[in-house]
Order: C-alpha cells, then structure tokens, then sequence
C-alpha cells in the first residue's frame, strides 16, 4: 500500500508526450530554414522561448504554493513540497534560460552577455532561486522548514517588481534600447511560430513531468524520516535482547 | 509597538556603545574596502573618481552584512532570543527595533564613509541634500530587509554563509538606485540622472519590506 516508486500512469504519459513533444521540436528546429541574419543560430527560437517561459511557469507555481501554504484556510504539506520542487525545476530551467540565451547572444550581439534589462533581471531571478533553495536545504522540522522557506519565497517574490524598475530605469537612461526591439520576432515565419509554440508545449511537459517526480521523491524522502529513526531503535532493541540472552 | 521598537533599539545600540564592535571593527573595514578599490583601480586613471558611489555603496553594502550578523548574534547569545519572546514585546515593535539600530550604525558608518571617499577618490560634493536623502531611504530599505533576512537565517548552523546569499540579491535594486542617485550629487560624474525617481525607488523598497516585516516578524520569531 505504500508507495516505492514516484512513477506511475500519469507520469508514465506525460513522460512520453513530454520526450514525443521534445523530439519533435527537435526535428523540426534543426529542419527550420537559415536566416540571413543570424544563419543557424535562429534556430534556437524552437528552445530558447519556451525554456524562458517554463522558468516563469514555475517561478509563479511556487509563489502561488507559498501563499497558499502561508494561508490558514489553505494550509497543508503538500504545498511545501509543491513550492520546493517547482523551485528547484525553475532554477534548472532559468539557468537553462541564461545558457540558450548567451549562446545565441554571441552571434547576434557579438558578446555571450550584455547588461540589458531583462538579461539582468534573470541573473537575479537565478540568485534568488538559488537562495530559496538553500534555505530549504537546511535540516528542520517540516512545519518549520515550510514556513521559513514560506518566508523567503514571499519576502524574494516583493523585490521582483522593485527589481523590474531598477534594471529598467538603469539600462534605459544609459543606452535607451531595449534588445527586445532586435529579436526576430517582429517578423516571424510562420515556420519559425510553430517551432516557438512547440517548443512551449515541449517545455511545459517536461516540467510538468519532472515537477511530478520531484513532488514524489521529496513525499518518499519525508516518510523516509519520519520512519527512520523508529526503525533504528527497533534494530538495537533487537540487538539488545539477542545480547541479553 | 513605537516604544517597544524604542526600547529594543536602546537595547541594541547600548550594547554597541559598551562592546564598540561596530565602531571598531566593521566601520575600519569599511574604509579598508574603499582603500583597497583604490589598489585594485589605479586612483592615476580617474576610474577611481568616477565610479566613487558605486564603489561606496558596494563597500556600504558588505557592511551592511557585517552589521546585521552582528545585530542578530547578540540576539542568539545568553538565550536572548526566547528572553524578547517571552518579554511581551510587540513583534512588530522588535523587528522596528533591530532595523531602526542597524540602521542608526549604518548611517554612522556612511558619514565616515562618505568623507573617507571625498578624501581619497577626489570626488566633490553638489547635493548634499541629495545625497542625505539617499542615504536615509537606502539605508531605510537595507536594515528593514536586512533585519528580516537576518531574523529567517538567525539560528541555522550556516547563517553566516546563507545571509550573503539571500540578501544580495533582494538588495540589488537598493544599490542601483542608491548609485544613481548620488551620482547625480557628485560633481565626477557627467551623464543627467533625476535623483528624483532613483529616491521614489528607494523609498518604495524601504516601504515594502518595512510593512513586510511589521506583520511578518512574529511568525518568523516562533521558528
């Protein structure tokens, strides 16, 4: 009755139309035509958006699961552990995010990075992740854990929009462009948006079907815990009587 | 809740006053870091110049670290924590308390801080006002999160490693707008900056996590 494994029929599906959605765009961004401009390189828009777009996904899932678990009426376990997971998948696919994006930065910027609004805004979405996973790394009771790493999901989530403001402000008054001028999407083939929106879908799969996992693996972890410590007394006891004999 | 925080903060700047450990210890390291920039950056180059308040409120910035780990170890020793717990004290009044007292250092330090740069980094002051007023709101917004990222990480066995981690990020807005702003009081620099909406920014993020820690204190106190 209780549950070994973190697979199941749900993951089961989601894991291949997840790998089926992944493949495809795959084959269909290697097959996309060559750009005057940017030559292979504009290929990545089959990637690049939709691994953007789940890095926000998740970033608004474990928002969501922090207020909810912060909230009397709403208050339970799994919340926390919906938060934790999301996290670390945000963190995986923000950093996804900055490494697509650097990559196709080079070519058409010239320089793996520049200090352009948004770019900036994911680095420091990215530390801010990475610390919400730390504090949830350090051993606690689990009702403390979660309102401390509660906490700190809500207390990251305020400065996000002090941030916008302040990454905005400062690149505009020095160069007064923003790069979301200069990517192709202004004029997209229609190849290239089927590409893009399968890429979304792909992505959004892959989180979905990691997030499940995770979700699994931290519920096997706590009962692991909690049933840790009473199996090792009963070892000893065992080994006490044997002793005693 | 205002004499609690009044109470908490004599409490905590009295300590100061005895142990001088803010005074001795994190405002020279301060000025160490701005002497050290000075190595780093030739001072013959004039980068040293135009980069003065930036580098000043970097080295605010660390202090400020340095201040708020020390604002919550005299909380952890002899028990203290469980002792404000139990005094009845208003949390929301604590946290006013620790973030006013941080606060009050950090403005000391700035002052010595900010002659230390005029003197070194060749920098001349046309705003006073300007910059007084955004020394007030930065440090505003520092001491208020950093008081409350120091209370969540206060107790854990890495919360030396861990505060940096937290709260340098959360306080990057703070440091850009705190740069901007005094850019526009000092003579070295050439662009056109409005202090104006640099200060409206600070005072927002100063306002956030002060109303966040009012209600958000007591709750990260029962850990």
């Amino acid at each position: 009755m209780k549950r070994t494994t973190t697979s199941s029929g749900l993951t089961m599906s989601l894991g291949i139309a997840a790998l089926v959605a992944l493949g495809a765009t795959v084959a269909l961004g290697l097959t996309l035509p060559k750009t005057v401009e940017q030559a292979e390189y504009s290929r990545l828009i089959a990637i690049h958006p939709g691994i953007a777009w789940t890095a926000y996904v998740a970033c608004t899932v474990t928002a969501l699961a922090s207020i909810a678990w912060l909230l009397p009426r709403t208050r339970a376990a799994k919340w926390d552990l919906l938060a934790g997971a999301s996290a670390e998948i945000g963190a995986l696919f923000t950093a996804l995010m900055l490494i697509t994006g650097s990559i196709w930065g080079r070519p058409t910027w010239g320089v793996y990075w520049v200090w352009d609004a948004r770019l900036t805004l994911s680095a420091l979405l990215l530390a801010l992740l990475l610390g919400y996973l730390a504090i949830r790394q350090v051993p606690a009771d689990p009702d403390v854990r979660a309102r401390r790493s509660a906490m700190a999901a809500l207390l990251a989530l305020v400065v996000v929009p002090v941030n916008h403001f302040a990454v905005e402000w400062w690149r505009t008054l020095h160069q007064g462009r923003s790069l979301a001028q200069l990517t192709p999407e202004d004029s997209l083939d229609g190849s290239f948006l089927g590409a893009m929106a399968l890429g979304f879908l792909a992505m959004t799969l892959v989180y979905a079907w990691l997030l499940v996992h995770r979700v699994r693996v931290a519920r096997l972890e706590e009962a692991r815990e909690e049933t840790a410590l009473a199996t090792a007394i009963e070892e000893r006891r065992a080994e006490a009587t044997t002793l005693a004999r | 809740m205002f004499r609690d925080a009044l109470l908490v903060a004599g409490k905590d700047l009295r300590i100061e006053r005895r142990s001088r450990v803010g005074l001795q210890q994190i405002v020279p390291f301060a000025v160490l870091v701005i002497v050290l920039f000075a190595f780093a950056l030739d001072p013959d180059r004039g980068v040293l110049t135009r980069a003065a308040a930036g580098l000043f409120w970097v080295a605010v910035l660390f202090s400020a670290l340095l201040a708020v780990q020390r604002s919550q170890a005299v909380e952890g020793a002899d028990g203290v924590r469980d002792a404000v717990r139990l005094s009845g004290l208003d949390p929301a009044g604590i946290f006013l308390g620790k973030a006013l007292a941080v606060a009050v250092q950090l403005l000391v330090l700035e002052v010595v801080l900010g002659v230390s740069v005029v003197l070194l980094y060749d920098v001349e002051v046309v705003g006073l006002g300007v910059l007084a007023g955004t020394a007030v709101a930065a440090t505003a917004g520092l001491a208020a999160a950093g008081s409350l990222y120091g209370a969540l990480a206060a107790g854990l066995r890495v919360r030396e490693t861990l505060l940096p981690l937290l709260l340098l990020p959360v306080v990057a807005p703070v440091l850009i707008a705190a740069t901007r702003a005094s850019e526009s009081a000092l003579t070295s620099t050439s662009f056109e900056v409005s202090a104006g909406d640099w200060l409206g920014l600070l005072g927002v993020f100063a306002a956030l996590y002060v109303a966040f820690g009012l209600f958000a204190y007591g709750p990260l106190l029962e850990d």
